[in-house]
């Protein structure tokens, strides 16, 4: 029933993977999944509110009486969440202005309250925040391959803006593959990052199968005889 | 002795998928050449590369699949998929253009949804909208039509355009395209001239430039050539063309100086094709015949309405890919009585079914 630790970092980067399998947070993945660095950016953001989050809900978790957990829990990330605002705000301005409406929007990112429900109200402090520190990076990654795919797809650069998150040796980061104006569009506006997530999503559960198939090859067998079937049918 | 009974299906159409997408191609061969008259070389090109690109993605994906290759090849909808495409684009679009809308055609719209009869959308509109928005310099470059320009391209020329996505010589893209009647209207009508100013210009002949109406007209011809061999049925292709005629003339009685006249929409861009050709895709369209009327006006009433108020000129995938989405609910909603039954439910007289 308790998950080791093991477990809990191959939930959060992999099986359990807040992108690719709960479909949590859909709306600031792919709003924000343009660019890398504004992956990078909010990535970092939401990792930092579910490690905060999960660490408070896990130490008031004996407190919070069952009625009122989940305002508490809201007002709890609320507060995080503004702390975060205010200092990317603060230090990354440039990168603030661009995320704009999607930083406050984490409160409502259902990752970070399903894990503060589902983990950390009833695990110790220690576990708490390495599974909200592991759901945060494997977020985190999943907005980085869909920020790098976009990127490269639709304008021809990685890491192009790089200076709004790092400082001014960021402006020699910018990779650009091919030119610009030859850009696919498409990956950019709403639809790609929609095509691009299930590409994705295809990919994990591809390299899944494959890591599944190996060890039995009759599981193999089924999975073809399953696959032939709406043929005759 | 003992007569051996089939399942049903008892009667047997007489055309196969094959047949079918044959006397598609058949009826799409005269606007191809009209198209190509005016035009140039480069529609043939494009026709050919898009269907040599379509075949081999078809191959590929069937063949990823683990399904029989040929068998699937020889329903010829990839052919149909590749030259509907290659219609849509400009004539001189660059080679990797339509290597990548036929490659969204044929592996994302049509197999990553099951192959043909499973795909909601009609794969050569998702491909065409896939580089229409994803590359606007390239799809907005449509040639003068070759009866006004001053000079034409050879075949060879055309060739090197394609492939290498530069103009040979001394040709400049400026002097060899030009707006597109709907372009010229859209432009027109923006900035604040009136339609019998804008008409005024030789290009236009009765209704919209000469060699749009004239490409309509063998559209048509192989639109009327589908109806008498009772591929498709009328209640699309009427519908569509009603669904834009009847918005446009109302808005055109109203105010003829800043709407265009609904022959100028009928015979302009790719309403005739549309309505004969694509819209009629008998796997994403709707099937009851109450539908087909339904979503081929929807398709009409949406072409006028995004060529009047919307972002592009043309319309003719939008509306198509939109309605496309609406098909399976319209079949919902419209299936016909059954016989012996009414409306809904169990036959007359009969409470327990």
């Amino acid at each position: 029933m308790n998950p080791t630790l093991t477990d809990i970092i191959r939930d959060g980067l992999w099986h359990n993977n807040p992108g690719l399998v709960q479909l949590l947070g859909l709306c600031p993945l792919l709003a924000i999944s343009g660019t890398m660095v504004n992956a990078i950016g909010l990535g970092i953001a939401t990792t930092l509110t579910l490690l905060l989050s999960n660490v408070l809900v896990s130490l008031i978790r004996d407190h919070a009486r069952p009625e009122i957990r989940i305002p508490v829990y809201v007002l709890i990330i609320a507060s995080i969440v503004t702390a975060i605002e205010l200092a990317m705000n603060a230090w990354f301005h440039g990168l603030y202005l661009i995320l704009g409406i999607f930083i406050p929007l984490i409160v409502t990112n259902c990752a970070i309250i399903g894990r503060a429900e589902a983990f950390a109200s009833r695990n110790s402090v220690p576990r708490a925040a390495l599974d909200g520190l592991m759901m945060g990076l494997g977020f985190t990654g999943v907005l980085i391959a869909l920020g790098a795919l976009r990127e490269v797809l639709g304008q021809g650069t990685l890491m192009a803006n790089a200076h709004l998150l790092f400082g001014d040796w960021g402006h020699g980061m910018t990779l650009q593959l091919y030119p610009s104006e030859h850009g696919f569009l498409l990956a950019l506006l709403p639809p790609g990052a929609f095509m691009a997530m299930g590409l994705l999503i295809a990919a994990k559960n591809w390299i899944d199968s494959q890591f599944e198939a190996e060890p039995s090859p009759t599981g193999d067998e089924t999975a073809t005889a399953t696959e032939a079937s709406p043929d005759n049918a | 002795m003992r007569f051996r009974t089939e399942s049903s299906p008892h009667m047997i159409p007489s055309h196969s998928v094959g047949g079918v997408m044959q006397q598609v191609l058949m009826a799409l061969v005269p606007g191809t050449l009209a198209m190509a008259w005016f035009f140039g070389w480069g529609v043939l090109v494009n026709v050919v590369l898009a269907v040599l690109f379509a075949v081999a993605f078809e191959a590929a994906i069937v063949a990823a699949r683990k399904r029989p290759v040929m068998a699937t090849l020889g329903d010829n909808s990839a052919i149909v998929t590749g030259w509907l495409f290659a219609l849509a684009v400009p004539p001189l679009t660059p080679v990797w253009v339509t290597l990548i809308g036929i490659a969204f055609a044929i592996i994302v719209a049509k197999h990553l949804y099951g192959g043909l009869g499973y795909n909601p959308f009609n794969p050569a509109m998702v491909g065409y909208v896939v580089v229409l928005v994803s590359f606007p310099r390239e799809m907005a470059l449509w040639p003068a039509p070759d009866t006004l320009a001053d000079m034409s391209l050879g075949l060879g020329q055309t060739l090197q355009a394609v492939l290498t996505g530069s103009l040979p010589g001394t040709h400049e893209w400026d002097a060899i395209t030009r707006a597109t009647p709907l372009d010229a209207m859209r432009e027109g009508l923006a900035s604040g001239r009136t339609v019998s100013e804008i008409t005024v210009s030789p290009l236009f002949g009765s209704f919209s430039e000469t060699s749009w109406e004239w490409i309509g007209n063998f559209f048509l011809l192989g639109g009327l050539y589908l109806l008498f061999r009772r591929i498709i049925h009328w209640h699309i292709p009427v519908a569509v063309i009603l669904g834009v005629a009847i918005p446009a003339g109302f808005f055109w009685m109203l105010d003829p100086d800043s709407f265009a006249s609904p022959a100028f929409h009928v015979f302009s861009g790719a309403v005739i094709i549309g309505a004969f050709f694509i819209a009629t895709d008998p796997v994403s369209a709707s099937t009851t015949p109450l539908g087909r009327i339904l979503y081929g006006a929807g398709i009409g009433v949406l072409i006028f309405v995004i060529r009047t108020w919307g972002g592009y000129p043309d319309a003719v995938a939008f509306a198509v890919l939109l309605m496309n989405m609406v098909a399976p609910t319209l079949d919902h909603l419209t299936r016909p009585r059954i016989f012996g039954r009414s409306r809904r439910g169990p036959p007359p007289g009969d409470g327990h079914a």
